[in-house]
């Protein structure tokens, strides 16, 4: 039973990553860079909804509804002012605004809400599923996490297949200048995919929060980057990779710390990080990149 | 005419009250704190603390006033350096400070160069007294709390098969575990299951799961209130019911923002003070400090009240005078400090040679949302 349990828990904290990491790998796939603020959008996007639980009484319908608009909004802004002037610079430039990007956010976070720690309201009062006479037990909110990962992942890849901006997307991936001269408006494609990602990032706050109810500045930023080492596990660029990576990393980090050391949790989790570099360096999904000569 | 006479009504007033103050004992008493900055919150408490004890003393009129010098130090060393030297410009006689542990390392070594007498309410890392014979502490040491824990779970029973679940990247933490588990052995107590966590993890089911498996029927939690919470909500979720023991990091959960206080209905701690406490004298303070400042006291207030009382018993009999300098009174401090027994918010208190503070800690448990002493 306690291996029952720690599948279930290894699921339910996977399937935070794989929604967060579905966010990072999106980006990544159109736009080609790290958006390593994405966990502090994610932060944000749960603040307010902690703000409209909590002090303005909103319904929890609308509460993530405008979690979603800010997010969005924010993701846009973000785009436009940091990352859309460094379109033509290195990669590195592009990586290192990201990272300055995440501690502004942070920063400005601890501005407005401080840093005590506030804990997360459940948005729906729902009871715990018990099995085997309430020996296991299953967190509702795993469940919604898990449901809302196939919902993301079906609709994304719907609308990447089969829409014509879905279609834009591809093509800006595939080869930038390419699409350029096609015709396609670059940055209205990568401000699109920006808006899409930070609206998840919004829900990903909304489900993170709900399962590991606390709330603060820094939230956001180790969940993001172990949904990163999750996203580069199953391919970044990849959809399913993201959620395939997301859930083994839940499982493995869970597993590691059941059965190994719990002071080792976390050097499980980025020495497989390590691993799936050396090994396969495109991830379990990715696809292999061929280098032309 | 009415004019002059009322002049000369004041001025005599002021003569005699002149005249009266060149009588009594004026103690200057410098307190270091952050009161900006990360930590602002306590050297706020302390400064407050020690200024409410100042007042009380100096308006009670048997013969003393105090004076204190406050300065800011930001919680950083060097800031505390600053602060220290300009109270000791200002005349200061004797230090109720630092309250942060790191300035404290730092000035701590400066005042015992210069012989200067230091009490610090809340720096509780044992590295603030070692080697200085002139600084004291007025909390509990971190390796205090985690053997008084042990002892008062033996001596209550309170529990046969313990879990401990601490923070292996924090010393307040790890300190305090390494005690308890020392303590517990020399007392025969079975700990069944210890696990850890850091200040970055998410996820404390296997942690809370571990205890439950190992079938503990007490899980003492020698960590902050923040983490404190996310296992009271795991625990709850995989309707695990044991005691909850903590200590002073847990006090603040019951004003966590959000947090469901039904959650902890049971837990106990060990702490030193409690605003809730129903002695009359705890009841004034908290009552005068809520009409200052518009809020509850924290221990740190407490604390830096105690240090203020502590320093001026002390200061009577070594026999200070209100001209002495600091570094000839330091030594007469000592002993006096050896030789004092003192009753103040935070407990019954007497000091070790080596300027450790030996005073019983209070078991509390939270009932109805609220703190009550264990016996009650």
């Amino acid at each position: 039973m306690a291996f029952l349990s720690n599948l279930v828990n290894g699921i339910s904290l996977g399937s935070i990553y794989a929604i967060i990491a579905l966010g990072y790998t999106m980006v990544y796939g159109i736009a080609k860079m790290l958006n390593f603020a994405h966990g502090d959008v994610i932060m944000v996007g749960a603040f307010i909804i902690f703000c409209g639980a909590q002090y303005w009484g909103l319904p929890p319908a609308v509460c993530i509804l405008l979690a979603m608009l800010v997010c969005t909004v924010l993701g846009m802004t973000i785009e436009k002012l940091a990352y859309k002037p460094l379109r033509k610079a290195a990669g590195l430039a592009v990586l290192i605004t990201a990272i300055g990007m995440s501690y502004l956010l942070q920063n400005t976070a601890l501005l407005i809400w401080g840093a005590n720690p506030k804990v997360f309201p459940g948005l729906f009062k729902l009871d715990t599923f018990r099995l085997f006479n309430g020996q296991l037990s299953i967190k509702p909110e795993t469940l919604i996490t898990i449901l809302a990962n196939i919902v993301i992942m079906v609709a994304l890849t719907l609308f990447i297949s089969r829409t014509k901006m879905g279609k834009a997307m591809r093509c800006v991936s595939e080869d930038r200048g390419a699409a350029e001269l096609m015709g396609i408006n670059v940055n209205r494609t990568i401000s699109v995919t920006f808006a899409i990602g930070s609206a998840l990032a919004a829900i990903a706050g909304w489900l993170l929060c709900s399962s590991y109810p606390q709330l603060m500045p820094t939230t956001g930023s180790m969940p993001g980057i172990k949904a990163f080492t999750a996203a580069v596990f199953g391919g970044i660029g990849s959809i399913p990779g993201a959620m395939l990576g997301g859930v083994l990393l839940g499982l493995i980090e869970i597993f590691g710390k059941a059965y190994i050391s719990t002071e080792l949790g976390d050097a499980i989790v980025f020495a497989v990080l390590i691993i799936v570099l050396l090994v396969r360096p495109t991830g379990l999904l990715g696809k292999p990149i061929r280098e032309k000569v | 005419m009415k004019k002059l006479t009322a002049l000369i009504l004041a001025l005599c007033l002021v003569l005699a009250a002149s005249a009266a103050l060149a009588e009594d004992l004026v103690l200057k008493i410098g307190h270091i704190g952050p009161q900006t900055g990360d930590a602002a919150v306590y050297g706020t408490a302390t400064y407050r603390g020690a200024q409410i004890a100042a007042d009380e003393i100096s308006e009670a009129d048997n013969g003393i006033k105090v004076i204190i010098l406050n300065e800011d130090d930001s919680h950083d060393p060097e800031k505390s350096k600053n602060a220290y030297n300009s109270v000791m410009e200002q005349g200061a006689q004797m230090i109720v400070g630092t309250t942060t542990t790191g300035p404290c390392i730092e000035v701590g070594a400066l005042a015992y160069e210069e012989r200067v007498f230091m009490l610090t309410p809340s720096a509780s890392s044992t590295q603030v007294t070692e080697g200085k014979d002139n600084v004291y502490q007025l909390c509990f040491t971190d390796p205090n709390q985690g053997s008084a824990s042990a002892a008062v779970i033996n001596e209550r029973k309170l529990g046969t098969k313990i879990a401990v679940i601490y923070n292996n990247a924090d010393a307040y933490s790890t300190g305090i575990y390494q005690t308890f588990i020392d303590k517990a052995k020399e007392l025969g107590l079975e700990v069944v299951s210890t696990t850890t966590f850091t200040g970055e993890t998410t996820d404390y089911s296997v942690q809370v799961a571990a205890a439950k498996d190992a079938g503990a029927d007490l899980v003492f939690l020698p960590i902050y209130y923040t983490p404190a919470s996310q296992i009271l909500i795991a625990a709850k979720s995989i309707d695990y019911n044991p005691v909850f023991f903590g200590v002073d990091g847990m006090d603040g959960i019951l004003t966590l923002e959000g947090f469901d206080t039904s959650l902890a209905e049971g837990v106990m701690l060990l702490t030193p003070f409690v605003a809730d406490a129903k002695d009359e004298r705890t009841q004034n303070f908290v009552a005068k400090y809520n009409e200052l400042y518009k809020e509850v006291p924290n221990q740190f207030a407490a604390d830096g009240y105690d240090c203020v009382y502590a320093l001026v018993e002390a200061a009577k009999i070594a026999g200070v005078t209100s001209d002495a300098a600091a570094e000839d009174i330091c030594d007469n401090l000592i002993a006096a400090m050896q030789q004092l027994k003192i009753t103040g918010l935070t407990g019954t208190m007497t000091w070790s040679a080596n300027g450790e503070v030996d005073k019983v800690p209070t078991a509390m448990v939270i009932k109805g949302g609220e703190y009550v002493g264990l016996d009650n």
